[in-house]
């Protein structure tokens, strides 16, 4: 095969793994609560699911300094002090995986203080790892095609 | 793509043939390297607060990984602050020519410590204790000041820039990337080098020092020793030295067959593997691991460290390729092969920077108002809020960054099997897993 029309069927490939719509299960929304600890320097628990269009509560419990919590990709934030809970509600309207992380400097390791939330599966990875598969797919053709 | 001699253009050459550019650069490098210094020893101990942490780990470290390696190779280098004061103590002058007579030891570097094994065992010191050093300022403050106190100590005792050459932990590395770089210098034409009396480039002349770095120009083959100093352009007497554009990793198409070049490429591998785990996952038990140095848990997680990078990684890389044929012994298969995972090893560090780089810049606007941490408001910035800065292109960011460096090791792994006649199917296998890897640890 022309190695041109390989690299482009390569790349319509590429653009069909990364972009193209997938099909949405149809799932009712629901309210979530979550209660997170947050202590230096982690969430417990650290990893939160939920499905897209789900009302997510969020009760952050500080269990010794001052710590935050900053949802990535819907830049809401909340913050706690010890032994208080503070609660931050949003709707999970934004599929895919999202890293919280504390706001308030908390002590040495607080730029690393991270969760994480994903909304519906992480299709992002999916398809990363789809592009990965291609990739080598390709330099694999390529390489035969020389030879 | 041929090559382009950017010296052909009078105003680069001049520039670079000048030393009175680059040395404001350096002043400027040198007293921003001294405040770092002193801001980690005496300014707050919040790290997120202060210059020497902003500016060392997030400002430095952003414009070194993200610009200055992938496109300039040793560029940072060339305005390197660290060697400055040992080479004119060294030297016995800034910028006079320079004396025949040494000042001091003047000591070649012994010859069993002519390779990068001392870059690697540095790198993994700091590497170690990376969490402590990342986030505490006065930590940050005595390995500038202990890389400068070292640097002035070997110019004293050995010849030219042996702490560049063999012991800097960052040189290292730089020097390991610097072939994938679109930049390289070398001569016109190696019958002039041949023909040339006395090799002032080598030897230093009045117009400038010997190879500060101990490489003969007219022998480079390769960036990873060339520290862009730019003194051989000042000393060749015929005008045949040129910095040229070429095509990225140019340096890789001829296979190292060196151990500790390998090495360096697993070290870097797998520390960025390591990182993106400890320091970007969600598992607050490894942070805990690696911050609490001299605690059981710490030597642990140094001891799977350790294993990762040099058990667990070149095992399975070794495994991968025990079963092709080639026409190199295993031992130089294995550091042939490794070639291919300089790229991907960029590449990673690329993708892990992005996400700790864009997350933390805006630490930048406030420590630029009040560097110290003391209150100060120098440019009415030190209020600003913390704020991420540009999360939703990241995660697309990252997985370019690491699907690209995987088919540009996937590529390298081809032309190195070639040159040693062997398969590339394996190293391809590994590159891959090792990205699906770093694509789950940050995506």
């Amino acid at each position: 095969m022309n190695p041109r029309f390989t690299l482009l069927l390569l790349v319509m490939a590429g653009l069909v793994v990364a972009f193209a719509p997938l099909p949405v299960r149809p799932i009712t929304p629901q309210e979530r609560t979550f209660r997170i600890e947050a202590g230096q320097f982690a969430y417990s628990p650290y990893e939160l699911k939920v499905n897209p269009g789900d009302t997510v509560n969020i009760q952050l419990v500080s269990t010794d300094v001052v710590h935050g919590l900053y949802m990535d990709g819907y830049d809401i934030s909340i913050q706690a002090d010890p032994g208080q809970t503070k609660t931050l509600s949003f709707v999970a309207d934004k599929p895919g995986s999202f890293r919280f992380r504390c706001n308030v400097t908390c002590g040495a390791m607080h730029p690393f203080m991270i969760g994480k939330l994903n909304v519906g599966s992480n299709h992002w990875l999916f398809r990363s790892i789809g592009l990965a598969l291609l990739a080598v797919v390709g330099v694999i053709i390529s390489i035969k095609q020389k030879t | 793509m041929a090559k382009i001699e950017l010296t052909r253009i009078p105003f680069i050459k001049n520039a670079l043939k000048s030393r009175y550019p680059q040395l404001a650069v350096f002043i400027v490098m040198l007293v921003g390297y001294i405040f770092a210094i002193l801001a980690g020893l005496i300014g707050t101990p919040v790290g997120s607060h202060n210059f020497s942490i902003v500016f060392v780990w997030i400002a430095w470290w952003a414009i070194l990984i993200l610009v200055a390696v992938p496109f300039f190779g040793r560029g940072w280098c060339a305005v390197c602050p660290i060697p400055l004061p040992g080479e004119w103590l060294q030297r016995g002058a800034v910028l006079s020519p320079p004396d025949k007579k040494p000042k001091w030891l003047n000591l070649r570097w012994p010859k069993f410590l002519r390779n990068i094994w001392l870059q690697n065992i540095s790198f993994l010191l700091l590497a170690l204790f990376s969490s402590v050093l990342l986030t505490t300022p006065n930590i940050t403050g005595i390995v500038l000041a202990a890389m400068l106190f070292a640097a002035i100590g070997l110019s004293t005792i050995f010849e030219r820039r042996a702490f560049c050459r063999y012991l800097c932990p960052v040189g290292g590395f730089i020097g390991l990337y610097s072939q994938t770089a679109p930049i390289e210098l070398r001569i016109k034409d190696k019958q002039v080098c041949v023909k040339c009396e006395g090799k002032p480039c080598y030897n230093g002349s009045a117009n400038g020092y010997g190879c500060p770095w101990d490489v003969f120009p007219g022998g480079l083959s390769k960036n990873t020793h060339c520290g862009l100093c730019m003194e051989c352009i000042r000393t060749c007497p015929h005008d045949n030295i040129a910095i040229n554009l070429r095509p990225f990793s140019a340096d890789l198409a001829k296979p190292s067959t060196r151990m500790d070049e390998a090495f360096k490429a697993f070290i870097m591998l797998g520390s960025a593997m390591i990182y993106a785990g400890v320091l970007l996952g969600p598992w607050g038990i490894l942070k805990d691991a690696a911050y609490n140095v001299g605690t059981n848990a710490w030597f642990i997680y140094a001891f799977i460290f350790l294993a990762i990078i040099f058990v667990i990684l070149p095992g399975f890389f070794t495994l991968g390729i025990l079963k092709t044929k080639g026409t190199l012994p295993l031992k130089q298969r294995f550091a042939s092969l490794a070639t291919a995972l300089i790229p991907l090893g960029l590449m990673f560090w690329v993708a892990f920077s992005l996400s700790f780089v864009l997350t933390n810049a805006s630490y930048i606007i406030a420590a630029l108002s009040d560097p110290l941490g003391l209150g100060w408001n120098l440019f009415g910035t030190a209020n600003a809020v913390w704020q991420p800065m540009l999360t939703s292109v990241l995660a697309p960011a990252q997985t370019l960054a690491l699907v690209g460096g995987l088919i540009w090791s996937a590529r390298t792994a081809q032309k190195a099997a070639n040159e040693i006649k062997a398969s590339s199917t394996p190293v391809i296998v590994f590159c891959f897993i090792t990205t699906l890897v770093m694509l789950w640890l940050l995506l």
